[in-house]
């Protein structure tokens, strides 16, 4: 029987330790990963369907190694997708994001895709023996070596930034042969949603931070992109988006308990007003309703979209204030919006990807004597 | 006839502000050198009216309707008049901060007039040594007279040596205006551009 799980739900974490500006404490690094895995947990409990988990390599942030914090809520969850938001595809060795990744699928029963990135910040580059100003190449190339490390047994291979590799194999090779789904995410590059398009893998906007107007351009492009490399039509592109959400039962509780958490956040804190970053940007703080509501404008400005998913636990929020907050997403909110997003969705607009249904789709490929899928290669070498 | 898009930026603090009186006389004295030749659509942005949502978008990275209505302005005019009030030995801190929230590309090859306001005489140099390098980091195209207005120049009509402030208005913005006449009127913004995936790819062969 199909669960009806057209689109995924879920929630992704930055990982920032940040003092709560109500009381002035500070959690301690492991206060804040072990919350983090709490919040994961807790998103299964409540029915969410992904945890997601950011990737930096300074402070205020803790998530420096993404698959070994997945592997261990994997082996504690059932039914949950585990991903990233997002695997520095510029600074990680692709050789090793192929490895890591290949292991989790295995252990997670291929509870498993990631969202590919370039990173925003500065220093990470030189600490990993890289260029900022060769962003775009490195996630150009790494890709398409990641993408065949997960397709070719042996890979023979020779680019730009990385030392050659002659006869290699990655392992464990992907579970049932088939590699995680790959999101690529892009605040503002229409490179990535070429590169993303190209390839026939999803897209995610983060636009949390940033008006809609933005992204309406960005996802526009990858989806008429997406139709031009023969993967479907514009409408069966895989797109996720962001979204970031505070809610109490009365909007005015809402708003009186997040306007210190926002007026002191790191990303947008002592700029504008809660109220003006509201109006201009999907953060919205208020009912359960309201949070409903400006969810479904989503899809009148992006289309019917794949994944949902919500920042729930930065800027300070206590843990007990967050798995409250999932209470009311995962009890009041999702539900919701899974059936208003169901009963508009046309029928040949694709799921969300599982694992399951990347098999399913091999084996009808393989069983109509087709190739696997109309995917690129990536370049000859 | 597409009229020709001129805009000025005034970043003066003080209501009524001598820097945008002088913003006026020179949009005043350009469009007197089109029209009635060419049309002039006129627009005077009043950077004291966006000081918060300039600070705002340092911080968040993008701008309010309102600023992004005035950076559409000033990305699509055919010419620019910049005036600023001179503050330590520059340009005042907010001109510079709407300046840093323009695209980097938005002022290539675009007429600009700069032009400033002082206490003193003493500080007319700035827009030699601060206002024009900085328009030439852009890439516009800065007429090569300069306005400065000190308080005194505002009741004297200049001496042997130099003309008055209405001649070096007159003579800057006859210059703007020269540039502007020559410009197609009404070019529309260029359209995002997709590099093919393929050749992103294969530029990256070894």
């Amino acid at each position: 029987m199909k669960v009806m799980r057209e689109m995924q739900f879920g929630i992704f974490s930055v990982g920032d330790v940040t003092t709560d500006p109500t009381t002035g404490r500070t959690p301690t690094e492991h206060e804040r990963i072990k919350a983090i895995v709490a919040i994961a947990l807790k998103a299964e409990e409540v029915g969410l369907d992904v945890f997601a988990t950011g990737e930096h390599h300074n402070p205020p942030f803790v998530p420096s190694s993404p698959t070994t914090m997945l592997g261990y809520i994997a082996a504690r969850t059932e039914k949950l997708i585990l991903s990233t938001a997002t695997t520095l595809i510029t600074t990680n060795d692709p050789v090793k994001i192929a490895e890591d990744f290949a292991m989790l699928q295995h252990l997670a029963g291929g509870r498993v895709d990631l969202m590919l990135g370039r990173g925003n910040t500065g220093p990470v580059y030189p600490w990993f023996g890289q260029d900022i100003r060769n962003g775009i190449p490195l996630a150009i190339e790494n890709y398409a070596l990641l993408h065949r490390l997960w397709r070719e047994d042996v890979v023979d291979w020779e680019g730009r930034f990385r030392t050659p590799l002659q006869g290699f194999t990655s392992t464990p090779r992907p579970l049932d042969g088939v590699p995680p789904f790959v999101w690529h995410g892009s605040i503002r590059s229409p490179e990535i949603a070429e590169q993303a398009a190209y390839y026939g893998d999803g897209f995610f906007a983060n636009n949390i931070f940033w008006p809609k107007e933005h992204f309406m351009r960005l996802i526009a492009l990858y989806r008429q992109r997406y139709a031009h490399y023969g993967h479907g039509t514009p409408e069966q592109a895989m797109v996720g988006l962001g979204g970031q959400v505070f809610m109490r039962k009365n909007s005015q509780d809402a708003v009186r308990e997040f306007r210190p958490y926002f007026d002191n956040a790191p990303v947008y804190g002592h700029g504008p007003s809660l109220e003006e970053f509201t109006e201009q940007t999907p953060l919205t703080v208020g009912s359960p309703q309201e949070v409903i509501d400006k969810t479904l404008t989503f899809r009148e400005s992006f289309g019917d979209y794949q994944r949902q998913l919500f920042l729930m636990d930065h800027a300070g929020l206590p843990l007990k204030t967050v798995l409250e907050q999932l209470d009311i997403l995962g009890e009041e909110v999702v539900p919701v919006l899974r059936k208003e997003f169901a009963a508009l969705r046309p029928s040949q607009v694709p799921d969300g990807p599982t694992h399951a249904a990347l098999v399913a789709r091999r084996d009808a490929a393989a069983l109509a004597g087709e190739n696997e899928t109309p995917v690129p290669t990536g370049p000859a070498s | 006839m597409t009229p020709l898009k001129l805009v000025a930026i005034s970043a003066g603090l003080s209501l009524p502000s001598s820097t945008r009186l002088l913003a006026d006389r020179l949009t005043q004295a350009t469009r007197d050198h089109l029209e009635p030749g060419r049309p002039v659509e006129v627009r005077v942005i009043e950077l004291r009216d966006l000081a918060v949502d300039i600070a705002n978008n340092l911080v968040t990275g993008f701008p309010s309707p309102a600023l992004a209505d005035a950076l559409r302005a000033v990305t699509e005019a055919d010419g620019l008049i910049a005036v600023t009030p001179i503050f330590t030995a520059s340009y005042s801190g907010l001109f510079k901060s709407f300046v840093d929230v323009v695209d980097n590309d938005a002022l290539t090859g675009k007429p600009v007039l700069i032009a400033a306001t002082g206490g003193t005489a003493r500080h007319s140099l700035a827009l030699e040594h601060a206002m024009r390098p900085l328009f030439a980091y852009l890439r516009a195209i800065v007429v090569p007279t300069a306005v400065y207005a000190a308080a005194e120049d505002w009741g004297s009509t200049g001496d042997a040596r130099t003309g008055g402030l209405a001649e070096r208005i007159g003579r800057a913005a006859g210059e703007l205006a020269g540039l502007m006449a020559g410009r197609p009127a009404g070019a529309p913004p260029a359209e995002e551009e997709v590099i093919p995936f393929e050749q992103q790819l294969a530029a990256l062969r070894p």
